[in-house]
């Protein structure tokens, strides 16, 4: 630590007296979801091991400010868990890129006492608990999808995320692709107006309200379900099958997607089709201009994203992020050939 | 001589301007970078109930309610409890409790709000629910006590904020209570007095301060942010139940404004922040109005003033 300081240090002197070093070194700020930081701050630092010229600065501010300041340019790249809109993209000075890094999901979290077994929801149970039409743990149609658990009478206290969140944009896009009336009344963004509930910030808010209140239930990612090894549920893919959260059947979901991936990467992949697949997955994107001003952190910037999406990929699965399908991979590379680092 | 004169008088000056060159600046900023919101909206905003960032629809009613309500109850607890520990410091206590008690109060008013936020959430938000759950059901049926058992909502903000204003009020109002001359408390005495109306005498002497020092507590409680948020429940409604979870100013800036991509969206927060900023400012001009009509004699409050400042025998 004290050592890259101090190298950090001379180097910024060195700089300021205006000397060209051989390896010239390269600082490149970028801000947005905090969703994949864990990650993102990991890979910065495995690469400037490798490339000690090279210092990625990430700060995870959220996705809309990645979005807001990628499109002020008052950062090299943003990243973001829902994609840009179209009138985002249209506001942006230049044209912006999409690029999937790693994937992620989200799970249902609950808090019921004395059951025998994990609960199974399916999609359209939970959107009429978000919705507030189911308030009972002992309805029929929870009932129905967990035959031979006894359900208490209780009330079901729903918790979300009082802070906009990428979290909440993938769990509010699967829920919206699933109940049309959820669509309509709720729709589908990082902060959304909610029929029913208590909030709290954070993944960790939203889990202490789930584990303190007695029939409650919320969302949060499984990274830090499996982190906390908090018990989560299973879920109704579309093709019927109740799927647990896992690495392997959220990359089964990006397969599952990657067959029609569109050319820029802006694409929801919840409820995607597939036996093995987790229906409540997203790509976590990094946000690049085509054509960036500085043409030097434009090189650096590519040359580190190929490392990501090779090398760095082996991260993904010991920081609970399902790494990338191959083929998004090879798409990714040829997008990569299109920044303008000249 | 007369140079310096005027060059201190100057800097001072620019000092002074410099103030208000602050707070005229950052009502400009709120104003402009809210603009597309209030020309949406207009005054609607203050009156709509319905927040909602997808369909675009703002309006800022459920966060005004719920700052000053919640404010408003955290007063009610705080202000009986800061001017006892108040009172008891200056005039009733012995002096080798007097060291320790005031350190413990400016300790409370050290600890970050974050932490405050999370003895909530652990201790305090449990505890209020265990509290609601046993609420008899002839209770219950009162809109102040309706909703269920949540914990977390407006009473859990309530007592958080009581608790966090304690220490500045009660600070405040001691060193006001401290600063009532000795011959007025022995004036008192002399007349035959008892210990608790000479008490009462300091207190009608230091009535400005102690109005502003809970004052004082009202504005922090205003804008409270961290703590409020992690107990609250974020809901954004208009309700008189304790029970119920709502929102604040404060809280909804802090939590949707990173996220906030849409300008729309970004704006009715920058205007959230505007209307905290105008009702912050109105407090304070009504509280200084108030305080400035108690302490300028001369007026037609001095008659109703007089009796009690004679200490009369109860």
């Amino acid at each position: 630590m004290m050592k890259s300081w101090t190298r950090f240090a001379v180097a910024a002197l060195v700089a300021a007296a205006g000397v060209t070093l051989a390896a010239q070194n390269v600082q490149i700020n970028g801000a947005g979801a905090t969703f994949p930081a864990p990650i993102y701050t990991k890979w910065f630092a495995e690469y400037n091991k490798a490339h000690s010229n090279v210092r990625i600065n990430y700060q995870p501010l959220g996705s809309g400010a990645g979005i807001r300041q990628i499109t002020e340019r008052t950062v090299f790249f943003g990243a973001t868990d829902g994609p840009m809109t179209q009138e985002q993209l249209l506001a942006a000075p230049g044209k912006v890129l999409h690029l999937p890094t790693v994937l992620g999901a989200v799970v249902p979290v609950y808090n019921v006492a004395g059951l025998s077994q994990e609960l199974k929801f399916s999609g359209p149970v939970l959107a009429n608990i978000y919705l507030g039409k189911i308030t009972k743990w002992n309805d029929g149609a929870i009932a129905a999808l967990n035959p031979g658990v006894t359900l208490p009478g209780s009330d079901i206290v729903v918790a979300h995320r009082s802070d906009g969140s990428g979290t909440t944009y993938i769990w509010v896009d699967y829920l919206a692709k699933v109940s049309p009336e959820f669509k309509k009344t709720v729709g589908v963004g990082t902060a959304v107006k909610w029929p029913t509930g208590v909030a709290a910030a954070k993944n960790d808010g939203v889990a202490a309200i789930v584990s303190q209140t007695p029939g409650a239930i919320g969302y949060v990612e499984l990274i830090y379900a499996l982190q906390t090894k908090s018990p989560y549920a299973q879920v109704q893919n579309a093709s019927g099958k109740f799927v647990k959260a896992s690495i392997d059947t959220v990359t089964a979901a990006a397969s599952a997607a990657a067959k029609q991936m569109p050319a820029d990467f802006r694409v929801s992949i919840t409820n995607a089709p597939g036996d093995g697949v987790y229906p409540i997955s997203s790509f976590t994107w990094m946000l690049f201009y085509q054509d960036p001003k500085d043409k030097l952190q434009a090189k650096t910037m590519v040359e580190f994203m190929k490392w990501a999406l090779t090398d760095g990929q082996k991260f993904a699965g010991e920081m609970g992020y399902a790494p990338l399908p191959a083929n998004v991979i090879d798409m990714e590379m040829k997008t990569l050939a299109t920044i303008k680092v000249q | 001589m007369r140079t310096d004169d005027i060059g201190f008088r100057v800097s001072t000056g620019l000092f002074g301007a410099l103030l208000i060159a602050v707070v005229g600046g950052i009502a400009v900023v709120l104003y402009t970078d809210a603009v597309s919101a209030i020309e949406k909206f207009g005054w609607q905003f203050w009156q709509t109930e319905i927040w909602d960032p997808i369909a675009g629809e703002f309006g800022a009613r459920p966060f005004i309610w719920g700052t000053l309500y919640s404010a408003v109850l955290a007063l009610l607890i705080a202000a009986p409890i800061a001017l006892g520990i108040a009172i008891f410091i200056s005039e009733l206590c012995p002096a080798w409790l007097r060291r320790p008690l005031v350190f413990l109060t400016e300790l409370l008013a050290a600890i970050p709000s974050i932490v405050y936020g999370l003895w909530g959430i652990f201790v305090l938000v449990p505890f209020t629910r265990q509290l609601e759950a046993a609420t008899p059901p002839w209770m219950k049926a009162l809109p102040l006590f309706s909703g269920p058992p949540l914990g977390l909502g407006m009473l859990s903000a309530a007592i958080l904020l009581a608790i966090m204003v304690v220490p500045f009020s009660s600070s405040v109002a001691r060193e006001v209570l401290k600063a009532v001359p000795q011959a007025q408390r022995e004036a008192a005495y002399a007349l035959g007095a008892t210990r608790w109306e000479a008490i009462r005498m300091a207190l009608f002497y230091a009535r400005t301060g102690i109005i502003g020092s809970i004052m004082l507590g009202f504005g922090r409680a205003l804008g409270e942010t961290m703590a409020v948020t992690m107990v609250i429940g974020n809901t954004p409604q208009v309700s008189t139940s304790l029970y119920a979870p709502q929102y604040t100013m404060a809280a909804v800036i802090a939590n949707e404004f990173a996220e906030a991509a849409d300008k729309l969206h970004l704006h009715a927060l920058v205007e959230i922040g505007l209307v905290l900023f105008i009702i912050t400012l109105a407090v304070n001009v009504l509280s200084r109005t108030f305080i400035w009509s108690l302490s300028n004699p001369g007026r037609a409050i001095r008659r109703k003033v007089r009796p009690a400042a004679v200490a009369e025998p109860a």
